[in-house]
């Protein structure tokens, strides 16, 4: 087992500006992250913000957040006593967006890209635009100096790593080769495929073939639109992947005890090690443990078995009894096999809850748990 | 090979999603081992590119290509195929234009990437498009699989990915890949294709489930079962605990009855039934969307092979 992580000092230290909750999705990420933020706020003094991509209805309505308005609100019924706040906010994908466009561009070129179909395409659903999007958001938080700790919590992705990789590929994508070949007559005003390689010739052909015409209008538009903010688009990726490297993040790998989850979260820590981001721990999430180790399965099921009748419920408590340390034993397993795979990064365990947490006293129960 | 693969599952094209973690691969997996009783043959599909199937069955990764996974009791087998979005696009095109090595070397400028990139609803009609020749394909005049059971994009994308017509609509008016997406948009339509929606007894995965029937339901996509995964056994029906009662329980069972002993069995009783109770009010949530629903067992031992053929059991008994 990897020495235990020291949550409170984590959210004392006032190097610390960014914690990143990252992780399969379904592991408790989102809980996890405003627990944080809460005991950041109430037992550190910090003021924090929190941001969630996509938190159960429930748990968001519980921290005063009712709707997608991308702007921090401060979450009521906390404890101020140490002088600290916790804010909460809720992602707006497209609406980032927007701001993205606006803030590289003149009014009109907005205007322009935001009618283009492309865009309107591009920004709900390109894969990875939500996680390149809470990765703008994060940087946007950040600049402003205005909070002591953010904690960020990362979207529920196809593979928990597309939030590093969507602003490479995002940028890739806008000042790629291709883009370069079709923007030709934006620039030279020739006609787009003119100065192509044949196989190109070929594909623009069958693109055209498929697609229809009317689409490669649109694109080439949507493309020239967005060519004077390649430059900004890139720039903005290459920095908030600097923040994200900087030893004032801090990412938090959280994890149920489920092989599915292991095996992404073990994947997971080998990117962060190989990409230089700081991981500052494992957080192995809604493990269950009995009031009775000293009881094993075994037994407690032979004398379920052996119990006549009317002991119907001292026989099934037997049983709840067995199923628990069955699931505990395959926990705790399952668990080894992540922190012997990274033995030098500290881990913690927070116990299941019975029932799942939507108000801010849920969170701080959540918080203790994890120090 | 008749008609149908099985009265009580009569759709040929199985469409399983869920909320993440929830297991739909597992149960993907199940309907198709299931389906593949009585000598049958049916083709597990994935499309994530997360090789969630190879994974399961202890394999190494899936190329594309439809091999077999398993053999079935009774002479069945389940084929296994892992689509990849820029293989479909360069099977497509071949298909219609004869591009051989030109389409392999347009992979390696990156045209395909681009390709499926800039559009991601078309990425998705080669998807499902794939899916749909699968399920349609017939070799001297008999179908080539009995079902096809396709793990598909969890429940907060599927409505999008199955909606193939609304996206490509958006993008493109005329041509083969809005031919294709109609093709798919009505056969997701008829009674051929049935979604079933995977999820565990706890609040998240049950408020996407019903987020994603109403979804479905309001694109007239042709709904199947919901399917409870991991459910427990119902104990202590009669809701409640006594201390004096466990005490006596356990002395008779010969076990210890000191006060550590009754006090943890009692509060692990309690969490039990706390647990208990909310899961029966997203049964009761869940009974609310109007479909059947199916419960499968957890699975003690994980869901290694005999695990899957339980489930498959249970399946195709409900």
């Amino acid at each position: 087992m990897a020495e235990p992580l020291d949550v409170d000092r984590l959210l004392a230290d006032p190097a610390i500006r960014i914690v990143v909750c990252c992780g399969a999705g379904g592991v408790g990420k989102t809980t996890t992250a405003a627990a944080l933020g809460l005991r950041a706020a109430e037992v550190h003094g910090r003021r924090t913000v929190v941001l969630t991509i996509d938190p159960a209805r429930r748990l968001a309505q519980s921290m005063g957040l009712s709707e997608l308005d991308n702007t921090p609100r401060q979450v009521k019924g906390i404890d101020g006593e140490n002088g600290g706040e916790l804010h909460a906010m809720m992602l707006d994908m497209k609406r980032t967006f927007d701001e993205v466009v606006q803030q590289h561009t003149t009014p009109q070129r907005a205007t322009e890209i935001f009618a283009n179909p492309f865009y309107q395409a591009m920004s709900s659903t390109f894969a990875g635009t939500q996680e390149y999007m809470a990765m703008e958001k994060l940087g946007q938080l950040r600049s402003t100096d205005e909070w002591d700790l953010i904690v960020v919590d990362t979207p529920p992705s196809r593979s928990a790593l597309d939030f590093l990789d969507a602003p490479a590929r995002l940028s890739r994508f806008l000042d790629g080769r291709m883009l370069r070949l079709l923007l030709a007559p934006a620039r030279s005003g020739k006609s787009m495929f003119s100065l192509v390689t044949a196989s190109f010739g070929l594909f623009s052909r069958a693109v055209q073939k498929i697609l229809g015409a009317q689409l490669l209008t649109d694109l080439s538009g949507f493309v020239a639109a967005l060519d004077s903010m390649f430059g900004g688009f890139r720039q903005r990726a290459d920095e908030t992947y600097r923040i994200l490297q900087d030893p004032q993040t801090a990412f938090l790998l959280v994890a149920a005890p489920e092989k599915d989850a292991v095996r992404e979260a073990a994947y997971f820590a080998e990117r962060l090690v190989a990409e230089r981001m700081p991981l500052a721990g494992l957080v192995l999430n809604r493990m269950h443990r009995s009031e009775i180790p000293g009881l094993s399965a075994e037994r407690s099921e032979a004398a379920a078995e052996a119990l006549t009748g009317d002991q119907q419920m001292t026989a099934d408590a037997l049983r709840i009894h067995a199923a628990l340390m069955r699931q505990v034993e395959r926990e705790v397993r399952v668990a080894a096999t992540l922190t012997e795979a990274f033995p030098t990064v500290p881990a913690t365990s927070v116990t299941a809850q019975p029932a799942d947490v939507h108000d801010v006293d849920g969170l701080r129960t959540i918080g203790t748990l994890l120090v | 090979m008749g008609e149908h693969v099985n009265s009580r599952w009569p759709a040929r094209l199985h469409v399983v999603t869920g909320k993440g973690g929830t297991g739909k691969t597992t149960v993907a997996a199940a309907l198709a081992l299931g389906l593949a009783s009585g000598g049958r043959r049916t083709l597990l599909v994935e499309v994530e590119g997360r090789q969630g199937i190879a994974q399961l069955f202890e394999v190494k990764p899936l190329p594309y290509k439809e091999l077999r996974i398993a053999q079935v009791a009774g002479g069945g087998e389940v084929r296994a195929l892992a689509v990849d979005p820029e293989e479909a696009l360069l099977e497509y095109l071949d298909m219609f234009y004869h591009l051989g090595a030109a389409g392999r070397a347009l992979r390696k400028v990156g045209a395909i990437d681009f390709a499926t990139t800039i559009a991601p609803g078309m990425r998705d009609v080669l998807l499902t498009g794939k899916v749909k020749e699968a399920t349609t394909r017939s070799h001297d005049g008999r179908r080539v699989y009995d079902a096809v059971v396709l793990d598909a994009p969890p429940t907060g994308r599927i409505g999008r990915f199955l909606n193939v017509t609304a996206e490509t609509a958006r993008l493109t008016k005329m041509g083969p890949i809005k031919t294709q997406s109609e093709g798919v948009a009505s056969l997701l339509r008829s009674p051929i294709t049935s979604v079933h929606v995977v999820t565990l007894l706890e609040e998240m995965p049950v408020q996407e489930t019903l987020d994603a029937i109403a979804e479905l339901k309001s694109l007239n996509i042709s709904l199947g079962r919901i399917i409870v995964n991991g459910a427990r056994p119902a104990l202590l029906t009669a809701g409640k605990v006594t201390k004096a009662e466990l005490k006596r329980g356990l002395a008779d069972a010969g076990l210890p009855t000191d006060a550590a002993a009754v006090n943890g069995l009692a509060a692990e009783a309690k969490a039990y039934l706390t647990r208990r109770e909310l899961e029966e009010s997203l049964r009761t949530e869940l009974a609310e969307a109007g479909r059947p629903t199916v419960e499968l067992p957890l699975l003690p031992g994980g869901a290694d092979r005999a695990g899957l053929d339980e489930l498959a059991r249970e399946l195709m008994r409900a």
